[in-house]
């Protein structure tokens, strides 16, 4: 029978959920690597029992984990992260050059074809990838030396690679988003990137359509519409169907259009989850009120989903990479808060279940669908 | 060569897999820098967590002690107490004390 293995990080360890196709009844692994921050667990659409993890402190700095039987065990693979060249300056918090620094890894994306391929996106922002199922890493160093990233600049949380594409369609052709520096193409496998972000306006800036510098938190796509992107800036959603040339504003009757996490149905192109957060400066959901809104209009009008989610006294935040789907015939939903608590969704957002509610902060959210 | 018994952190031993001390041969003259070549050495798994293993910085929240001393800004290649080459005190690294 079909399942789901949902891969949770949280600031103190790792967490595999798994449920048969029903999405009611899960079964919690973990914690795995206790006490470490994981920022991201990750598995193979090629090989589902290939799973890659992030594990950091500030203390020890990185290891990589990889399983090889679907989060059961563990081993650690390569975790040397040296950029390419002498790595120069991008922009401090006050607009002072600041040395670029390699801190964590923020978000692994195995690829779509190869099960030894793994990109990762690392604070200070830059990818890297490997080949050999993460023994080794090498810098794509001409996101970084494009000609913008002495321009870039770190968001609150750092600035990092964290959100990286590969388009279903065409192998060559990749996405990435950094905050804050925005969304980034290329078009020929990571040897040469492009700033996409004609359209954003961020107020946060002093040019509030420049180039570069914008925080873009997450950007999603489509399988069956690879031309059609949409993004959750700091504030402001947005989509594009030209492939991130142009950008324009689908917040539509959203409450608020602050936030973190975004991502699409997986059968239905035009259907979009979000969870609007209060503003830039309170970041927890509004009024105390934890709901997803879900657009089946690509954007523009939207609903709050609330069935199963806690109405009153909840003030947490869903973190950019704590929401994904799944591909069973009936679209699940999942995403994570930094209360502690995973939500599943078994039916495309009308109901929700807390699969766990006491976890850590929760970091991020990915899941799997088994055959 | 002398037998150094090193204590490392929690996490690092979760990592190295050990439970309590590590002793490992370390060639005369013993220094820091060569015990943590010795340390990682023996646990690969350790390379980076304890210091740059480009530049051989200390990480920032990394501390070494011994016979009741912060060792931690002695240059690298400074003999360690001879209480430690003789076995008598081991030679501690841990992680600085700053919450989490």
């Amino acid at each position: 029978m079909s399942g789901v293995r949902v891969l949770v990080g949280t600031s103190k360890g790792a967490f595999v959920m798994s449920a048969d196709g029903t999405r009611r009844d899960w079964r919690i692994d973990g914690p795995f690597f206790e006490g470490w921050e994981i920022y991201h667990v990750k598995g193979s659409p090629v090989d589902t029992n290939r799973v890659y993890a992030s594990q950091s402190t500030g203390w020890f700095g990185q290891i990589v984990q990889r399983s090889d039987d679907g989060g059961k065990t563990w081993d650690t693979v390569g975790n040397q992260f040296a950029y390419d060249g002498v790595p120069g300056t991008h922009q401090w918090y006050d607009g002072t050059p600041h040395p670029w620094e390699f801190a964590r890894v923020w978000h692994f994306e195995p690829s779509l074809s190869d099960p030894d391929a793994v990109l990762a996106g690392v604070e200070d922002a830059a990818l890297f990838r490997s080949s050999d199922a993460g023994a080794s890493w090498a810098e794509l160093s001409g996101l970084r030396n494009g000609g913008t990233g002495s321009r870039w600049q770190p968001g609150a949380g750092g600035m990092a690679v964290h959100t990286i594409i590969e388009d279903p369609t065409n192998p060559k052709r990749l996405y990435v988003a950094i905050s804050a520096a925005g969304v980034f193409r290329s078009d020929d496998g990571g040897v040469t990137w492009t700033p996409k972000n004609r359209g954003l306006a961020s107020g946060e800036i002093p040019d509030e359509d420049a180039e570069v510098g914008h925080c873009v938190h997450r950007i999603a796509l489509h399988p069956s519409a690879p031309e059609t992107l949409f993004m959750q800036k700091h504030w402001d959603v947005m989509r594009s169907d030209d492939a991130g040339d142009s950008w324009r504003e689908v917040s539509g009757d959203l409450p608020t259009d602050f936030g973190f996490a975004i991502d699409v149905h997986a059968h239905e192109p035009e259907t979009l989850y979000v969870v609007p957060i209060t503003s830039d400066s309170v970041h927890y959901v509004l009024d105390g009120k934890l709901r997803v809104y879900r657009s089946r209009t690509g954007g523009g009008e939207w609903e709050p989903l609330t069935k199963g989610l806690p109405q009153e006294h909840c003030y947490v935040n869903v973190l950019r990479d704590a929401m994904a789907v799944d591909r069973l015939e009936e679209c699940g939903v999942y995403f994570g808060t930094t209360g502690g608590q995973v939500f599943a969704s078994p039916d495309g957002g009308d109901s929700w279940q807390a699969i766990a509610s006491n976890l850590p902060r929760v970091l991020s959210v990915e899941v799997q669908t088994l055959a | 060569m002398s037998e150094i018994r090193v204590v490392i952190p929690t996490h690092l031993k979760t990592l190295a897999q050990v439970t309590g001390e590590v002793r490992l041969e370390v060639a005369d003259p013993v220094t820091t820098e060569r015990v943590l070549d010795a340390l990682e050495a023996r646990y690969p798994v350790l390379v980076g967590t304890i210091r740059n293993p480009e530049t051989g910085a200390r990480r920032a929240f990394v501390r070494f002690f011994a016979c009741e001393e912060d060792l931690s800004h002695d240059p690298p290649e400074h003999p360690l107490p001879e209480a430690v080459v003789r076995g008598v005190e081991p030679f501690f690294v841990i992680g600085a004390m700053a919450g989490g």
